[in-house]
């Protein structure tokens, strides 16, 4: 497992559910707030990308 | 949301718990009768801290003269056993030359982190504050 996209998703998956866990009750809420969290970490990396992507680093 | 339990504990039940959900990932969930978020929690920092040591993470040593190694060790430490049964194995050695040595660090320090956000939120319910 090396690919960095899918360590990306692999990662915000576990994080998301453990934070929907701490944070809220009964398992519909709790799925859709992981959903949310999930799709909030992969598009922030996304976007982080590409607005890094034209630097010289 | 989630709501105040209005449950109590005296301080020393509350240390207790606090210690069960250090030791063991969502053990003071299932402490607190909360079954559903124990196992989850115990099922996901236990495969965020094992991926991450899969995938070349490091243990870090407590060597406090660099303190980003210091403070990454104390992380480390967060998860509880399964961080003693790693170094028992022989596990978590790191390969800085391994392509996703970064990521398995970042694995292994954030199940540490969650493990402990995990505690605060046990002794939370526990005082009755959700």
């Amino acid at each position: 497992m090396t690919s960095h996209v899918g360590l990306l998703l692999v990662f915000s998956v576990l994080v998301s559910a453990t934070f929907a866990v701490l944070s809220r009750d009964g398992l519909r809420e709790q799925a859709w707030f992981a959903a949310r969290l999930f799709g909030a970490f992969v598009s922030a990396a996304y976007v982080l990308g590409w607005l890094l992507y034209p630097l010289p680093l | 949301m989630a709501q105040p339990s209005g449950r109590t504990t005296t301080p020393t039940q509350a240390l207790i718990i606090c210690a069960a959900a250090w030791a063991v990932p969502g053990a003071g969930h299932f402490w607190l009768g909360q079954a559903q978020k124990g196992l989850s929690l115990l099922v996901l920092l236990t495969v965020l801290f094992s991926l991450g040591l899969w995938i070349e993470g490091r243990l870090f040593p407590f060597d406090f003269t660099d303190p980003l190694v210091g403070l990454a060790a104390l992380a480390d430490l967060g998860v509880g056993l399964p961080y003693f049964l790693a170094k028992a194995l022989g596990a978590g050695l790191g390969r800085a030359v391994a392509v996703t040595y970064e990521y398995g660090n970042t694995f292994v320090i954030v199940a540490g982190l969650l493990n402990m956000l995990a505690v605060l939120d046990a002794y939370d319910i526990s005082q009755g504050r959700k």
